[in-house]
């Protein structure tokens, strides 16, 4: 890995990244690097507190955003960040959670994860950036590879219906759902931080080219035709349906914000719960300040006797 | 009280307040006393979805602060494998209880073996060291899951918790000192600034400094292979730098990691090698054997892995064999076997598990050690 000597200068989002780790590995044209700059973008906007962010990865090319920005960050197994960032955020409530990885991880191997912290309604921010494939491993067909595109599995044209995630989130009790594609960079950046004034289970899924396996396979261009495509074929419709924002091959892309509502998130349940349960007697370890093996060592809590 | 809730008293004891977990038989008695303990002592409970998720919620919990800990049996077990690797390489305090019961696959859900012994050790891919402990008694499930957290703080390790069924739901007065005088390690928490934070720097010392999320430290943790920034570096180099130090920060340690029970080993022409529930029905047949004049010591082992090889080795000199009783097709015998480097024969006792040894069985082998 080289390292760049120096980062442009005045380059807003620089101290968002780790630097010392470009550059990075994505391919040109993909639209991973332009999410990480909505994301950069939205932390500045929204003036967030860095030092209680923490961002957690799965496996996949978007999977190695955890090891690109300047937070706390843990790239973990494939398909389980979500149920390590329900871990960080229930032992850490002050935490802000970002879980922000692939179409693949999140809704194939981690799908059981994804609709049951939604439906606990799990105060995690997901971003999923949605490239319609398997990247990292060579462009196999993933859960959201659309009808009739070809893949290195699918040879003659995947024919398995394709998941619609927002729909899926949706139904599973999300709080927020937004779709946008990387052509919409203001956009994206803003529902980013409304996920952040959310509390509870906020998807946002971003589609995005992957020139180098999906495009090029398909011989849809490259990363700028891709843009092209988003351009002409992005309808915004906010609070459309989620039913019926399924995407189909180079057909048209529904974009917005599809769902903002309010539901006790699953910390404000389990406390509701416990006090109506044990009154007193429930210990708030969330007003205790968490743990008691935190910096100074030592736990010292010992009420077990 | 019975081993699996002296298990998760001992588990509170040790400063343990966050526990994800599955329902499994025969080990969800732990976290179903947790989820109604913790709520008043200050912590939380999830069941989560499956095992995958158990095991490695209970890590993003660690990261978050907490001591934590999960629950499972044999088919559960197989599913968190990847998470003990991840782990292992993430150098993440936490402790995997496993109450054994019979397989492969489903097998005997409310019934006991010692099965998963090799699965513990091995069951990642990849190279690493875990410890594992197996209790044979409510009192030492109390006891050593307070020594198994202690061991995870200490080392930075998953530590193995190797229960079985008859242990698990064993009923037998438990005796829990004041929290006083309780031993609970702390975290290793790095006192470093952020500045001069290595997240997986060493100083020479083979197991790092931690930090939690939310302290300013901005730290990257990944499963790759990583440098000491905590960056990935795969590299081969990077690769046996790290593995290496993986393994020797256990390995170096064996001697004082080991905690067995020996007694009238020096004399003995056979030795039984036993572990959990099984050393109590060996203690019957020792004993017989011994009402009959024949010299028989013992060797129980606690610490399962690191397996104690320099123990096996200096026994190995001095006597005829090694009768190893377990309740699987022969598991830790072959650790005993590999030891013993030939010096003494080793005699698996097997039993395919679902009950517990006839003493008879394993006196009929020591008898046959012995002549």
């Amino acid at each position: 890995m080289t390292t760049l000597v120096n980062p442009i200068p005045g380059n807003p989002v620089e101290p968002f990244l780790r630097s010392d780790r470009m550059p990075h590995i994505w391919c040109p044209g993909c639209g991973i690097g332009t999410t990480v700059n909505c994301f950069a973008e939205a932390l500045i906007e929204s003036k967030i507190d860095l030092k209680s962010l923490a961002l957690v990865s799965g496996i996949g090319c978007t999977g190695r955003v955890a090891g690109y920005v300047k937070l706390d960050s843990f790239h973990t197994t494939h398909g389980r960040a979500i149920p390590f960032a329900t871990g960080l955020k229930l032992a850490n409530p002050h935490l802000n959670v970002v879980v922000y990885s692939g179409d693949g991880d999140l809704s194939a191997i981690g799908g059981n994860h994804l609709i049951h912290a939604a439906r606990r309604n799990v105060d995690l921010k997901v971003i999923c950036v949605n490239n319609l494939i398997y990247a990292m491993t060579g462009g196999q067909t993933a859960p959201t590879t659309p009808g009739q595109a070809t893949t290195s599995t699918s040879p003659y044209g995947t024919f398995e219906p394709a998941f619609n995630l927002p729909h899926l989130v949706e139904a599973a009790g999300a709080v927020y759902v937004a779709r946008w594609t990387t052509f919409h960079v203001r956009q994206l950046s803003r529902s980013i931080q409304e996920a952040f004034n959310k509390k509870g289970f906020s998807f946002i899924e971003v589609i995005s080219p992957c020139p180098t396996l999906y495009q090029r396979r398909n011989k849809l261009g490259d990363g700028l035709d891709t843009m092209k495509y988003y351009k002409e074929k992005s309808k915004t419709k906010h609070g459309c349906p989620t039913g019926e924002v399924g995407l189909t091959m180079q057909g048209e892309i529904i974009v917005g914000k599809f769902v903002d509502r309010d539901r006790p998130d699953y910390s404000s349940l389990l406390k509701a719960q416990m006090h109506q349960s044990l009154g007193d007697k429930y210990v708030d370890y969330d007003e205790e300040q968490g743990y008691a093996c935190g910096a100074d060592g030592g736990c010292e809590e010992e009420s077990c006797h | 009280m019975d081993g699996d809730h002296a298990c998760c008293e001992g588990a509170l004891a040790a400063g343990a307040r966050f526990a994800a977990g599955y329902p499994i038989t025969p080990s969800t008695e732990v976290v179903e006393r947790f989820a109604q303990r913790v709520p008043v002592v200050g912590g939380c409970f999830i069941q989560m979805e499956d095992e995958l998720a158990a095991s490695i919620t209970l890590q993003g919990g660690v990261w978050g602060g907490a001591k934590a800990f999960t629950v499972t049996s044999g088919p559960g077990f197989s599913l968190m494998m990847e998470h003990i690797g991840y782990a292992a390489m993430t150098e993440t305090p936490c402790v995997f209880v496993d109450v054994q019961r019979g397989g492969p696959s489903t097998g005997l859900p409310t019934l006991p073996a010692q099965g998963d012994m090799m699965q513990a050790r091995w069951g990642s891919h990849g190279d690493y060291e875990i410890i594992a402990l197996c209790p044979n008694s409510p009192q030492e499930c109390f006891d050593l899951t307070i020594k198994a957290f202690n061991l995870a703080e200490e080392f930075r390790i998953p530590v193995m918790f190797m229960m079985d069924e008859v242990v698990g739901h064993m009923t037998e007065k438990v005796v829990i000192p004041p929290a006083d005088q309780i031993e609970v390690v702390p975290r290793k928490h790095t006192k470093k600034s952020v500045e001069d934070y290595l997240p997986y720097g060493t100083n020479g010392d083979m197991v790092p400094e931690m930090a939690h999320a939310g302290e300013g430290y901005k730290f990257h943790v990944t499963g790759l292979t990583h440098d000491e920034r905590g960056y990935p570096n795969m590299t081969p180099p990077m690769q046996k730098t790290l593995v290496t130090r993986l393994q020797n920060k256990i390995l170096s340690a064996v001697e004082r990691i080991s905690m067995f029970e020996e007694d009238s080993t020096e004399n003995a022409d056979v030795i039984v090698v036993s572990y959990g529930i099984t050393s109590r029905v060996a203690q019957r047949a020792i004993d017989m054997a011994r009402a009959q004049g024949l010299k028989v010591g013992k060797l129980r082992l606690i610490t399962a892995w690191p397996f104690p090889d320099f123990k096996i080795r200096e026994l190995a000199a001095r006597t005829k064999a090694f009768v190893v009783p377990e309740l699987n097709l022969g598991q830790m015998s072959r650790e005993v076997q590999r030891a013993a480097e030939g010096k003494a024969k080793t005699i698996l006792v097997p039993h395919a598990g679902g009950s517990v040894h006839n003493p008879e069985d394993i006196l009929a082998v020591i008898q046959e050690a012995a002549r």
